[in-house]
């Protein structure tokens, strides 16, 4: 049995969110390798092969794999793939994008968001927005998963020495190009890996007042997410969505400020260890899934949050 | 051009759905349906673009018993042309969509397919990227803006670090995110002329797909649940508890 672990990376450094992926692969008992697509990703993959438990290293470096487009890396990793009895990727958009594409290519299901492993075939995944967790089997001999990283620990990140080897294996599709990409700058810890996450909704009403939020996140070392109504009205950008259709966060505390509590938002953050939430309606379902409930008005409470911290 | 859209039928955004007491699956009895919200967002994109003279016609397609043919409806009222119905019992999954979607594809030859990111009752997010590989046409998955320029398509793409750009040859695929658009609401006058458009009703050994499950569901059960904590009078007492209770800060 092996496994083929598909690497998340800007070219440059290795993403937390593989080691995750990682450990999810060891759950499923095979050997496991890591494949590295992209272009002038040779750190990425040094830094792979350090990765605790990973046998080998796959790099293939070409202009094609550089922005990741899925036409073109689906194609490889279904080729790679082809040897492995596994090909597990983290649930990032990255993955998601790619992994049922790598699954039709070989005709098999593709398993999403796995939170557990029970055997060989057998796992378990969040349905309807987390409402339900259903357990399911493959019957493919091939099995393609995306993994959510926060319900698995991450691998070591040293004490590995895995082979580093190149795979020349080049494909174009030749229908996608990459145009542009804006990306979030910030000096905060990346909101699914962040211990302390403090989120703003739409009681923020408007961006300039997320400020409240920055002095607090940079005493607690917090990352700053928010609900779907903050980002719709346009005061915070979609990288800062929690949610079902957002990202999912488990930290050791999660803070949520003028934020009501639908399924859907409960759907990215239930998890974490502690919650808080600020809220001035005391019947906000929030409350209800809140380790420590504060009923007031988020513009009073915050700034006195931050002075006594 | 002609658009393509795909709409599933789920159970409502708005109902917290339960594991039925034996396990096997969800209880789905007496519950709203509706379509599926991603699924909204698509057919309003398709109606836009035939506003703007840049469809010509949009085409609807749903997967699933007859009872999916209200949904279709609803995409009619929202502006749709044309209604096709593939007759499948139960929910069908992602790669068999992906299959009898690519048949209906072949059929249709449109040149944009749009669907939604993720339906929010499997919450797979598969089909769009499936059909993708199965047609090898290139996707614009989690779309937040959608240009269509000649022969090209550009799709900006809400992903983990921000956005991001892809410009597309067309045929091609987009699946929804949330910010693309927001949905209509159908008015009376179109949902009476809804029922008078086209429906047909497709099987699929009509598109020669064969209809197999890979997956088994083995149970459903309720998440652990986590009880309510208490409420803190004050910011005060809010500081203490998370230093010396819950020890996070
Ligand atoms: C298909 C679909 C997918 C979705 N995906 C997501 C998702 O991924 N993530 C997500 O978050 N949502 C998602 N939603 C939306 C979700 O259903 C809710 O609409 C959304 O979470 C509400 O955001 P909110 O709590 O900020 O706003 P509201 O529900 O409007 O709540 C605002 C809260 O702020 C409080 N408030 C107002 N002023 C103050 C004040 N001065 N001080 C203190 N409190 C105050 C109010 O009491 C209220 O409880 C999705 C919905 C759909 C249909
Ligand atoms: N049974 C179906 N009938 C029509 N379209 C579907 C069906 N299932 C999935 N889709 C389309 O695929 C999208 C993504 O669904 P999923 O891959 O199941 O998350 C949906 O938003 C629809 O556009």
């Amino acid at each position: 049995m092996s496994t083929l672990v598909i690497a998340e990376h800007d070219n440059s450094s290795l993403s937390v969110a593989t080691l995750n992926a990682v450990s999810a692969a060891q759950a499923l008992g095979a050997d496991i390798d890591v494949l590295v697509a992209g272009a002038g990703c040779g750190a990425v993959g040094e830094a792979a092969a350090k990765i605790a438990g990973v046998g080998k290293v796959l790099v293939a470096d070409n202009a094609a794999y550089e922005h990741q487009l899925a036409e073109n890396t689906a194609l490889l990793i279904a080729e790679v793939g082809a040897a492995y009895d596994n090909i597990v990727a983290p649930a990032t958009t990255t993955g998601k994008n790619t992994m049922p594409r790598v699954a039709a290519l070989l005709d098999v299901a593709q398993i999403s968001d796995i939170i557990g492993v029970e055997s060989a075939d057998t796992f378990k995944r969040p349905i309807y927005a987390g409402n339900v967790i259903a357990t399911v089997q493959s019957a493919d001999a091939k099995k393609v998963i995306t993994v959510r990283t926060t319900a698995f620990d991450a691998a070591p990140a040293e004490g590995g020495s895995a082979s580093v080897e190149a795979v020349a294996a080049a494909h174009d599709a030749g229908v996608s190009a990459f145009v542009s990409e804006e990306l979030a700058k910030s000096d905060r810890p990346e909101l699914t890996a962040a211990p302390v996450v403090i989120s703003g909704g739409r009681g923020m009403q408007n961006g300039d007042n997320f400020k409240l939020l920055d002095g607090i996140a940079d005493k607690l070392g917090a990352a700053i997410g928010a609900s779907r109504a903050a980002v719709d009205a346009g005061f915070v950008p979609n990288d800062m969505q929690v949610g079902q259709t957002g990202k999912i966060v488990a930290p050791d505390l999660y803070i949520a400020v003028g934020i009501s509590g639908a399924i859907q938002h409960l759907a990215g953050m239930k998890d974490s260890k502690v919650i808080v939430a600020i809220n001035k309606d005391e019947d906000a379902p929030i409350f209800q899934v809140a380790d420590y409930g504060l009923v007031a008005d988020l513009f009073d409470v915050l700034p006195e949050l931050e002075s006594k911290l | 051009m002609k658009v393509l859209v795909a709409v599933k039928r789920v159970v409502d955004y708005n109902v917290k759905v339960r594991a039925k007491a034996d396990g096997s699956d969800v209880d789905l009895n007496n519950v709203k349906m509706a379509i599926n919200p991603f699924c909204e967002i698509a057919v309003e994109e398709a109606v836009r673009l035939k506003e703007k003279g840049v469809a010509t016609e949009v085409v609807v397609v749903s997967i699933g018993g007859k009872t999916c043919q209200e949904q279709i409806r609803t995409a009619l009222a929202l502006g749709a042309d044309r209604g096709i119905q593939v007759e499948v019992e139960g929910n069908a999954e992602p790669l068999v969509v992906a299959k009898l979607l690519k048949g209906v594809v072949e059929k249709e030859e449109p040149q944009l397919v749009i669907l939604g990111k993720q339906s929010i009752d499997g919450d797979n997010n598969q089909t769009g990227q499936m059909l993708g590989a199965l047609t090898g046409m290139g996707q614009g998955t989690f779309a937040s803006e959608v240009v269509v320029d000649g022969d090209k398509v550009n799709v900006t793409r809400e992903i983990d670090g921000g956005l991001q750009t892809v410009a597309l040859t067309l045929p091609a695929i987009v699946t929804t995110d949330l910010r693309l658009n927001e949905p209509r609401y159908a008015s009376l006058p179109n949902i009476m002329k809804a029922k008078k458009k086209p429906l047909d009703v497709l099987t699929p050994a009509d598109l020669g797909v064969e209809v197999k499950s890979h997956i088994t569901l083995l149970k459903v059960e309720p998440p652990a649940e986590r009880s309510a904590g208490i409420k803190v009078a004050d910011v005060d007492q809010l500081v203490d508890k998370l230093k010396n209770e819950a020890k996070v800060i």
